[in-house]
């Protein structure tokens, strides 16, 4: 029973980084309808750009803030440099899906480039303490990821329910030629959609350095966990994230360790999540379905 | 002066060519109607107009000519552009499809505005909660026309608002255009291939054919000519 606690333990804060770049694949899809496969990616370079700042003596949770503030500027860059010139993602959908498969290579390639092959440290945000609940230890920096994911939850919720910005995304996203013929200018709104997704990479990237450290690969498994996150959750839904990426941290964290044969591939039963939801509940958990009378 | 003033407007899709150099012209609070059949370019001439789609020649709001802005451009200048199929943004609530009707706006009305809107159509005041794709094709062509006005347009553009509704509900639906505009300035330039109810609601058309004017007076002349008869008014 204690082994189980623990494993539980350990499934949550994995899932809470699974469910941190979960969140920002349902910010860009919100946003701009789009599928960000480079989501990851961008999360391992504003890393690399968190410890760039702690090594030049920044503080840790300071230099996080400003790789959020970088991730926005990057954000913004690659949409205005390399998707904006695609036009519209409702007519290419399927061409800009494969142009962020593309900014996925040339991130880690970049990355690579800057920062070498070898593997940084970071500090746990939340420190190297512990408490103890039913025998099994509990790291505070555990804690403290599910404390920030509830933080960016709420933020991202209030920015796209409670903002006139927010619902210029939500409304562009569903239909651009609409929201532009009633005065929104689109492209820009795009640009501050991508901005908000990749800003909240940085954040992510911290927690997940801890225990592997920052490489270019930082971010490639994760992106996969966090796929299958938010297909169980629902692609437009925050807090579908939040659960989908809780549930997928937990399952393929305990499931492993009951049955022997998925030990060796881990990845498996993330896979096999995928599948039956999309079979099942195609919109997830908390998706909405579409609702449209002809 | 008119409000609008369009001369020589070609415009088309890649290499096909759809609108063959148009002019025409809107008065201020006048009601305009360019009739014609599928595929005469009634789409086009409006898209071209908000800036959806490249098109060359002149076209004059207010003096100036703003060919080329783009349609968010042309809303802040009072182009309100109701698209053929009604444009809903099927995603976002009935009040969210009305709040981004006023996007371009930074005076503290619209709230005030909104309520007006949920009085005069009580429908869409039921159903402000609920997304917009759950109504009928009556109730999101008003919902369209309403998200339009929130902008609080100088001109309105209007594609086809009869498309896909039945008789009674389209009746219905130009009625109440005609009363939201009555007594207002402003202008509405609408394309239709109803032509009976779109006589009667417009004071002047246009009739367009493969690209072309080929003819335009009052709505009474139109109604009692002999070839607009037979061709639009089933007579």
């Amino acid at each position: 029973m204690a082994d189980f606690f623990r494993y539980l333990v350990i499934g949550l804060g994995n899932g809470a980084i699974y469910a941190m770049i979960g969140l920002g694949l349902v910010v860009i899809y919100r946003a701009t309808g789009l599928l960000n496969f480079s989501q990851g990616e961008i999360a391992m370079f504003t890393t690399f750009i968190v410890w760039s700042f702690t090594q030049a003596g920044i503080p840790l949770w300071a230099s996080m803030l400003l790789g959020v503030v970088a991730g926005f500027l990057i954000g913004v860059v690659l949409q205005r440099v390399i998707i904006q010139p695609f036009g519209d993602p409702h007519q290419k959908p399927l061409t800009l899906v494969i142009v962020t498969i593309g900014m996925f290579l040339g991130i880690n390639a970049f990355a690579q480039l800057i920062w070498g092959t070898d593997t940084k440290a970071l500090d746990p945000l939340f420190g190297n303490g512990q408490f103890e609940i039913f025998g099994v230890g509990i790291a505070w920096q555990k804690v403290g990821a599910l404390a920030v994911l509830a933080v960016e939850v709420v933020v991202f919720w209030l920015i796209f329910q409670r903002t006139k910005i927010g619902l210029a995304m939500r409304s562009v996203a569903s239909n651009s030629e609409s929201s532009a013929l009633v005065g929104i200018p689109v492209s820009r709104v795009l640009m501050i959609g991508w901005g908000l997704a990749a800003s909240i990479g940085a954040v992510a990237g911290t927690f997940t350095a801890v225990d592997r450290g920052v490489d270019s690969n930082l971010m490639i498994l994760t992106l996969i966990y966090a796929l299958a996150a938010i297909t169980l959750g629902g692609f437009d839904s925050l807090v579908g994230a939040v659960v989908g990426g809780l549930i997928v941290g937990i399952v393929t964290e305990v499931v492993p360790r009951y049955v022997d044969f998925l030990a060796k591939v881990p990845l498996a039963p993330a896979f096999a999540l995928i599948l039956i939801v999309l079979l099942v509940r195609p919109e997830g958990l908390f998706g909405t379905k579409r609702v449209a009378r002809v | 002066m008119s409000l609008l003033e369009v001369r020589g407007l070609t415009a088309g899709y890649g290499l096909v060519s759809v609108l063959d150099g148009i002019d025409l012209s809107v008065d201020t609070g006048e009601a305009v109607v360019v009739l014609g059949a599928n595929g005469a370019g009634k789409t086009t001439t409006l898209r071209a107009l908000s800036g959806m789609i490249p098109a060359k020649g002149e076209v004059i709001l207010e003096g100036r000519n703003v060919l080329g802005q783009r349609p968010d451009q042309l809303c802040k200048r009072g182009v309100a552009h109701v698209p053929q199929g009604r444009g809903t943004v099927v995603d976002l609530t009935v009040e969210e499809n009305l709040r981004i009707g006023a996007y371009g706006r930074g005076d503290d009305g619209i709230d005030a505005d909104l309520q007006r809107w949920f009085e005069l159509f009580p429908r869409l005041g039921d159903r402000r909660t609920q997304s917009a794709g759950s109504m009928s094709g009556g109730e999101q062509q008003m919902l369209a026309i309403a998200r339009a006005m929130m902008s609080r347009p100088k001109l309105l553009l209007l594609d086809e608002p009869s498309l896909g509704l039945a008789p009674l509900v389209t009746r219905e639906v130009f009625d109440r255009l005609a009363g939201l505009i009555s007594g207002s300035d402003i202008a509405v330039l609408l394309v239709e291939q109803n032509a009976n109810l779109a006589l009667e609601f417009a004071s002047r058309a246009y009739v367009l054919e493969a690209g072309r004017i080929v003819g335009s007076g009052t709505s009474e002349e139109l109604k009692n000519d002999e070839t607009i008869q037979r061709a639009y008014l089933g007579s």
